[in-house]
C-alpha cells in the first residue's frame, strides 16, 4: 500500500466528475420554495444627487412583491461595508459605503433600489419602471486631475479626493549620487475587470420565526461574509449560516469581500418574508464587481556602469474608485516589493490613493505583486539598455543570493535560487540562439524581441504578527480533522476552493499524514455551519501554506491521541509505539498492529486510559512564522510587425519555483492560467471610462477583449525546487505566480523588439494601434 | 401570450408553454431543470451556454425557446451514457482541462461539435474551433490537450491509458 506517495503525485481531481457532467452546484442552480428574484436598480450616472425615487409603477407590475430603497434598509443595516487597514493603516478619507445609495451616487452601477418579483424577467421589467430623478454632478475620472487643488470632489462636501498618502521610506538623494546613470519612467497599470466566468450571485433565506439567516453566495470568504453581513444586520454569528457555493465559478480576488447585494438580499428576504435570489448579469458585473489595478507608477532608477543597481524611487498613484475597496489598500504592497529579486542600497516608496467616480478597485489576481514585478523588471531593463548590458547579466549581478534575505522594507524572503531558475529558463528558451536570430532578423527588417521577468512574490498570508497590524485581521487558518468510529475521515478547512483543486490536494496531504486511503477522506469547505468556528478564506496564494499546514497540524493531533490509546490497547508504553502508514505497533513487533480505524472505533467506546475523553478529532489554527516567497524566471519571445503594430507571440517559457509540490498537475494548471491572465493584461484588456460623462465604455464583453484559445501561444513550463523553510510541508504557493510574472516578460519583449526604433517603454495593453502609433512617432 | 414548444432534449420529449421572449438557455435551466448549461455573459461572448441543436453547436442564449420547436437538443447532461463518461468528458478529466468548472460544459459541447466536423483537428484548428468560448482559469493549455486526447480516443487509435486510474492504483 503505497499511500505514502500521495504528496507529489499527479492525482486527478475528485472535483471533476460533477463538473464535467453538468452537475456542479453553483448559486444560480439553486431554487428555494417561495423564492423571489431580486433585480438591482443601479445608477446610470458616475456622480449625481438623487432627487427622488418613485417606485409606484414598478410595484404595480406583474409578479412584483416589493420595491425597496434606502428608506427600507436604513433601520436594518448598521454601518457600512468594512474597509481593511491592509498596508495603509491610516487613511485620509474613508467614505462610508452603505449597501444602497441614500441621496448621492458616486459611481455608475451604485445600487439605488431593489425589486423583488416571482420571476427574474418580471423583476427586470419592473426595475425599468422605477423612476429615479437625478441631478448629475461633475464626474471625477482622472486620478491626476483628481489630485489637483480645486478639483471637483467624488463625494459632495469632501475636502479633496485623497484617500491615502503614505511614505514607506523617504527619498535619498545621496543614494542616487552613487549612480552613474539614472533613468526615469512612468509606468501605467490599466484598470482591469477580473471576470470570473461565473458572475456573483446570492440566495438569502431569512427565517423570521427562528431569526436565522442562511446565505448562499459566490464568495472566496464565507466566514468573513458571516461576520460582516451578520453583524451589520444585527445577527450573531450563531444565527447566520453562509455557504460559499457550494461551487464557485472562479474568483481571482473579486470575491474576497462582502458586497452590497449580500446585505440587501438578506434584509430583503427578512422584509418580504421569503427567500431572495440575486444573480448578477455580466454587464452588471462590469460595474458592480470590483476592478483590479488602475495605477500609475513614477519610477526613478539609479545604477552603476557595471550594472550594479543602487537606488530606486517609486511613487504609486492608485485609482480607488468611489469608495475605498474593502482590501483595496493591499495593492500598496507593490511599494514594499518594488525591489523585486534584487539587492538595492536604497528604495524610496510612496503611495497615494485617489478617489474617483468609478467602481472600487480591490485585489485582482496578484494584487500589488504584478505591479511590483512589472515596475522593477521594466526598471532593470531600462538600466540594461542605458548602460548597454544584456538584461540577463544585469539581473544576475544584482540577485539576492543569501537566504533568508531581508529586503529594504524588512520583509524576509524565506528561500530562493534566482540564478538557478534563470539558468533553466535561458536553457529552455535557447536564449543565445534567440539573440543570434534576433540579430539576423533585424537585418531583414523584422523585429524579434526577447523579454525577461525574474519575479518574486510574497504569499502564504500570513503570520498573525504581520497581518494583524497590516490587514486589521490575523490571517491564520483553521481546520478540523474528525475520524469517525468506523474509520472514515472528515476534514474541514477554512480556506475556500473555487477552482484551486483543494479537495484533491488537501486529501493527498491527509492521506499521507494519517496513512489512510485517499478515498476514505471527505474534504469539506465553504459552509460556516461545519468545522471550526472561523475560517480565513482563500486569497493571496495562502491556502496550501497556511490551510494545508493547519490540516496537517490537526492530523498530527489526532495521531498523537490515537497513539496513546493504541499503547493502552496493546498494553505497551507510549514511548515504544511506532506509527507507520496508518498503523500503530510496538517497536519491533509490526505484525501486531492496530489501524487508525481500529483505534478510532475504540476511542468512542469504553475502557479508555485514565483521564482520556472519548472521540478522535482535533481542531487547529495554524499561524505561520513568515510569509512564503515563490519565485521564477519567465521569458517571452515576440515578433512585432512595424507596419501594423501586431504582436506575434512566438514562445513563452516559464520556470517557476513554489517549493515542494503536492500535485504537479494542479500546479502547472495554475501557472498556465495565471500566465495567460498576465498576457491578457499586457496585450488585450483595459477598462475604459469616458472622462467627461463618466460612462463605462467597455460595458460588455464585446468591448473588453478577453483572450480566447486562439490568442494564446503554447507555453513551455519548467521548474526548480527550493523548499520553503517556513513550514513543515516546505510549500509556498502558486495561484497568482503566473499573473505576477507575465505582463513584465511580454512588455519587455515588445520593448526589446522595438528598441531599434529608439522605443524605451510601452504601456499596456500593447494593442496594435498603440504600438503602430508609437512606431510611427519614433520613425518621424 | 404563451406558446407551446416541444423539444427532444437528451433523448426525452418535453412540452412546455413558454413566453415568446424566453431564451432557450433559460428554458433549459428553469423549465427543464438542466442547470449544467451555464450563463456567463449577456452578449453571447462566453460560450458557457453552448449546447447541440440537431447536432450543431449553438450558444443557447442566442436562440429563443420557441425557435427550438421540433428540434433535438443535447446538453452536457446528455453526454455520459449508461454511467460511462463521453470520451471528451473523460479527456477533460484526464488532461486537467478545468479548474473552477463553470465554462467546462460549454467547452465540452463546443468540442463535441468540433470533433464531429473534424475528427482529426490540428492544434490550430482546435484553437480556432474553440474561439467562441471563454475560460479564465486554465489559459486554454489543457483544454486544447483534452480535445487532442479526445480526438485520439474517439478515433480509436493510440488511446492513452487513463493516468487517473494509474495514479489511484499507485
Amino acid at each position: 500500500m503505497a499511500v505514502t506517495t500521495m504528496i507529489g503525485a499527479k492525482i486527478h481531481r475528485r472535483e471533476d466528475p460533477r463538473l464535467i457532467t453538468g452537475h456542479g452546484r453553483y448559486i444560480d442552480d439553486m431554487t428555494r420554495p417561495g423564492m423571489a428574484h431580486m433585480v438591482v436598480v443601479r445608477s446610470p450616472h458616475a456622480h449625481a444627487k438623487i432627487r427622488s425615487i418613485d417606485p409606484s409603477s414598478a410595484k404595480k407590475a406583474a409578479g412584483v412583491h416589493a420595491v425597496y430603497t434606502y428608506a427600507d434598509f436604513k433601520d436594518h443595516i448598521s454601518g457600512g461595508l468594512p474597509v481593511s487597514a491592509s498596508f495603509v493603516a491610516e487613511k485620509k478619507q474613508v467614505p462610508n459605503q452603505f449597501p444602497i445609495a441614500h441621496d448621492e451616487v458616486v459611481y455608475q452601477g451604485e445600487p439605488v433600489a431593489v425589486v423583488l418579483a416571482d420571476e427574474r424577467s418580471q423583476a427586470a421589467d419592473a426595475a425599468s419602471l422605477v423612476q429615479v430623478e437625478y441631478d448629475p454632478l461633475p464626474a471625477v475620472m482622472d486620478i491626476e486631475k483628481a489630485m489637483e487643488k480645486g478639483s471637483p470632489t467624488v463625494h459632495s462636501g469632501a475636502p479633496d479626493n485623497i484617500g491615502w498618502e503614505l511614505t514607506y521610506s523617504p527619498d535619498s538623494p545621496e543614494a542616487f549620487q552613487e549612480a552613474d546613470v539614472v533613468v526615469k519612467e512612468r509606468i501605467l497599470q490599466q484598470r482591469l475587470f477580473p471576470i470570473a466566468i461565473e458572475t456573483r450571485g446570492v440566495v438569502a433565506e431569512y427565517d423570521n420565526y427562528d431569526k436565522r439567516l442562511t446565505l448562499w453566495t459566490s464568495s472566496q470568504i464565507p466566514h468573513f461574509i458571516r461576520l460582516f453581513v451578520g453583524t451589520a444586520c444585527g445577527l450573531a454569528e450563531s444565527q447566520v449560516r453562509v455557504i460559499a457555493g457550494p461551487d464557485v465559478g472562479g474568483g481571482f480576488g473579486s470575491k474576497i469581500r462582502p458586497y452590497p447585494e449580500e446585505y440587501l438580499a438578506s434584509i430583503a428576504s427578512k422584509l418580504a418574508n421569503r427567500p431572495v435570489k440575486w444573480i448578477e448579469g455580466r454587464s452588471e458585473n462590469l460595474v458592480a464587481t470590483t476592478h483590479g489595478r488602475g495605477q500609475i507608477f513614477d519610477i526613478e532608477v539609479g545604477a552603476k556602469k557595471d550594472g550594479t543597481l543602487v537606488a530606486l524611487k517609486v511613487t504609486q498613484y492608485l485609482d480607488i474608485g468611489g469608495y475605498q475597496g474593502v482590501f483595496g489598500a493591499f495593492q500598496a504592497v507593490a511599494c514594499l516589493l518594488a525591489g523585486g529579486a534584487y539587492k538595492w542600497k536604497h528604495i524610496a516608496a510612496r503611495t497615494v490613493g485617489v478617489l474617483t467616480n468609478k467602481t472600487s478597485t480591490d485585489p485582482y489576481r496578484g494584487a500589488g505583486r504584478p505591479e511590483a514585478t512589472h515596475l522593477v523588471e521594466r526598471a532593470v531593463d531600462l538600466v540594461a539598455r542605458e548602460i548597454g548590458m544584456d538584461p540577463v547579466d544585469v539581473r544576475r549581478k544584482n540577485f539576492a543570493t543569501e537566504f533568508p534575505f531581508t529586503n529594504n522594507f524588512g520583509l524576509v524572503y524565506d528561500s530562493g535560487n534566482y540564478g538557478g531558475s534563470l539558468d533553466k529558463a535561458l536553457e529552455l528558451a535557447n536564449y543565445k540562439d534567440l539573440r543570434r536570430e534576433q540579430e539576423a532578423l533585424r537585418k531583414q527588417g523584422r523585429y524579434l524581441g526577447i523579454g525577461l521577468s525574474t519575479w518574486i512574490e510574497i504569499c502564504g498570508l500570513g503570520p498573525s504578527a504581520a497581518t494583524a497590524p497590516a490587514a486589521g485581521v490575523a490571517l491564520v487558518e483553521a481546520s478540523q480533522v474528525r475520524i469517525h468510529p468506523t474509520g472514515g475521515v472528515s476534514v474541514y478547512v477554512g480556506t475556500h476552493s473555487h477552482g484551486q483543486s483543494h479537495d484533491t490536494t488537501f486529501a493527498q496531504i491527509v492521506a499521507d499524514t494519517l496513512g489512510v486511503p485517499y478515498d476514505s477522506i471527505d474534504m469539506r469547505h465553504g459552509d460556516t455551519a461545519e468545522g471550526p468556528a472561523f475560517g480565513y478564506g482563500t486569497y493571496g496564494s495562502r491556502s496550501l501554506a497556511v490551510g494545508g499546514m493547519s490540516i496537517r497540524m490537526s492530523c498530527l493531533k489526532v495521531i498523537d491521541k490515537a497513539k496513546r490509546l493504541a499503547a493502552h490497547i496493546l498494553e505497551a508504553d507510549e514511548g515504544d509505539m511506532v506509527f507507520d502508514q496508518g498503523r500503530f505497533h510496538v517497536k519491533g513487533s509490526p505484525e501486531k498492529a492496530k489501524t487508525l480505524g481500529e483505534v478510532a472505533f475504540a476511542s468512542y467506546g469504553a475502557g479508555l486510559p485514565e483521564g482520556m475523553e472519548q472521540g478522535l478529532e482535533a481542531v487547529s489554527y495554524f499561524d505561520p512564522p513568515n510569509f512564503t516567497w515563490p519565485f521564477g524566471a519567465h521569458i517571452c519571445v515576440v515578433e512585432v510587425d512595424p507596419e501594423t503594430g501586431a504582436v506575434d507571440m512566438r514562445k513563452y517559457v516559464a520556470v517557476d519555483d513554489c517549493g515542494n509540490v503536492i500535485n504537479p498537475m494542479v500546479v502547472e494548471g495554475q501557472i498556465a492560467g495565471g500566465i495567460v491572465q498576465g498576457i491578457a493584461q499586457a496585450l488585450f484588456e483595459e477598462v475604459v471610462y469616458d472622462d467627461e460623462s463618466g460612462q463605462l465604455r467597455t460595458g460588455t464583453l464585446i468591448d473588453y477583449m478577453i483572450p480566447t484559445a486562439n490568442e494564446i501561444p503554447e507555453l513551455v513550463l519548467g521548474s526548480t525546487l527550493t523548499p520553503s523553510p517556513t513550514n513543515a510541508l516546505g510549500v509556498k504557493g502558486i495561484g497568482e505566480a503566473g499573473t505576477i510574472a507575465s505582463s513584465a516578460a511580454v512588455i519587455n519583449a515588445i520593448v526589446d523588439a522595438l528598441s531599434p526604433f529608439g522605443i524605451k517603454h510601452v504601456d499596456m495593453p500593447a494593442t496594435p494601434d498603440r504600438l503602430w502609433k508609437q512606431i510611427k512617432e519614433a520613425r518621424s | 401570450m404563451k406558446h407551446k414548444v416541444a423539444t427532444t432534449v437528451n433523448g426525452r420529449r418535453h412540452e412546455h408553454e413558454v413566453e415568446p421572449r424566453l431564451l432557450l438557455v433559460h428554458h433549459l435551466r428553469d423549465n427543464l431543470g438542466l442547470t449544467g448549461t451555464h450563463i456567463g455573459c449577456d452578449t453571447s461572448q462566453c460560450g458557457a451556454c453552448t449546447i447541440l441543436v440537431d447536432g450543431q453547436a449553438v450558444k443557447s442564449c442566442t436562440m429563443f425557446a420557441v425557435q427550438a420547436e421540433g428540434r433535438s437538443l443535447t446538453t452536457i447532461e446528455g453526454m455520459a451514457k449508461d454511467g460511462q463518461l463521453h470520451p471528451i468528458q473523460q479527456a477533460f478529466w484526464d488532461e486537467h482541462g478545468l479548474q473552477c468548472g463553470y465554462c467546462t460544459p460549454g467547452f465540452i459541447m463546443a468540442a463535441a461539435y468540433l470533433l464531429a466536423q473534424n475528427p482529426n483537428p490540428t492544434e490550430d484548428e482546435i484553437r480556432r474551433g474553440l474561439e467562441g468560448n471563454l475560460c479564465r482559469c486554465t489559459g486554454y493549455v489543457n483544454i486544447v490537450k483534452a480535445v487532442q486526447t479526445a480526438a485520439r480516443t474517439m478515433g480509436g487509435t493510440e488511446a492513452k491509458p487513463s493516468e487517473r486510474t494509474a495514479a489511484r492504483r499507485s
